[in-house]
């Protein structure tokens, strides 16, 4: 029980910073996507840790695996739209 | 000043709120009504392994058939207002460039992996957790991986608008065969409920997932193709 306790701890730990990470980012846009993706991969960790795999894989199907994919497929877009 | 003051007064209160919640709870020893009756009925009833899929496919078919629907809308939205500026792209009035030799390889490799993973999780959803909704997001997903590696090459929207008619259509048709030949609309027993935990039990679970799966892939694979094809970005 102290164990799951204690991973769940950390999850919730790294949700925050690469929540932090996504928005306070200076760095690049990519890094950026990167660790909105991240936190939603670890909120399907830890909804699988709460016992609820369904919306885990619904979390890790689309908040990290589509909507990553999306943010990059725009970001190309608008880069390819600024050459012109 | 006066803006992060209220800022901080704001934090204040909603970790009150927040911290009063997690002081007061207590979780439950035992489930509650409708949690046990699911949990003690469900395989002898319905047959299905996965209790999530029995209520979301069977006992609570018809919210199901209400979120595809609210899920239809929403590209059927997002078609019409981006649909005004599309243009031609089968020849492209600039040059592309070119996809990177990684991306291309990748998407040879996985894109059949992809679509062969969306396609077991929505048809095992009532064994192993997963199905219609998730399944149709990874095949959308493996869509987007095609439209990011080949932006020319693509299945047309009239392939996309027709997998996505037959399979609501089958959706609603199979419900109202289960007012007629078992107990109600979108009840699963119009085939035999089967052994539990083999692919072919449960009765008509796994063809709904799959027709809901194959929905889902269709609407959210011609919201990104629309998006892909506008020109106003």
């Amino acid at each position: 029980m102290t164990l799951s306790i204690g991973i769940a701890l950390l999850l919730a730990i790294a949700m925050v910073v690469s929540a932090i990470m996504a928005t306070r980012g200076r760095r690049s846009l990519g890094i950026s996507i990167l660790a909105a993706g991240l936190a939603s991969l670890l909120a399907s960790v830890m909804f699988l840790l709460l016992g609820a795999p369904d919306v885990a894989m619904t979390e890790a199907a689309i908040g990290s695996g589509l909507t990553t994919f999306l943010f990059f497929f725009v970001l190309g877009r608008v880069r390819r739209g600024e050459h012109d | 000043m006066i803006k992060r003051f209220t800022l901080i007064l704001l934090l204040a209160g909603l970790g009150a709120i927040f911290a009063g919640l997690m002081l007061d709870y207590v979780p439950d020893s035992e489930l509650n009504r409708t949690a046990d009756y699911y949990a003690k009925n469900t395989a002898a009833d319905l047959g299905a392994a996965n209790i999530v899929t029995a209520i979301i496919v069977t006992y609570r078919g018809l919210d199901t058939l209400g979120e595809v629907t609210v899920l239809f809308l929403t590209a059927a939205i997002v078609g019409l207002v981006l649909a005004r500026d599309r243009h031609d792209q089968s020849q492209p009035d600039r040059e592309l460039p070119p996809t990177g030799e990684l991306l291309a390889t990748g998407t040879r490799l996985l894109l059949p992996l992809i679509l062969l993973f969306g396609a077991y999780v929505f048809s095992h959803g009532h064994l192993t957790p997963g199905g219609g909704f998730q399944g149709g997001a990874i095949l959308a997903s493996g869509m987007l991986l095609m439209l990011l590696s080949h932006p020319l090459r693509r299945f047309g929207h009239r392939t996309i608008a027709i997998v996505e008619s037959i399979a609501g259509l089958a959706f609603v048709f199979i419900g109202v065969l289960g007012i007629a030949l078992a107990g109600g609309f979108l009840d699963n027993r119009i085939l035999p409920t089967g052994t539990l935990g083999e692919l072919f039990s449960a009765g008509a679970i796994p063809v709904i997932y799959s027709f809901v799966g194959l929905k889902v892939g269709a609407e959210f694979s011609s919201m990104l193709l629309n998006l892909s094809e506008t020109e106003e970005l």
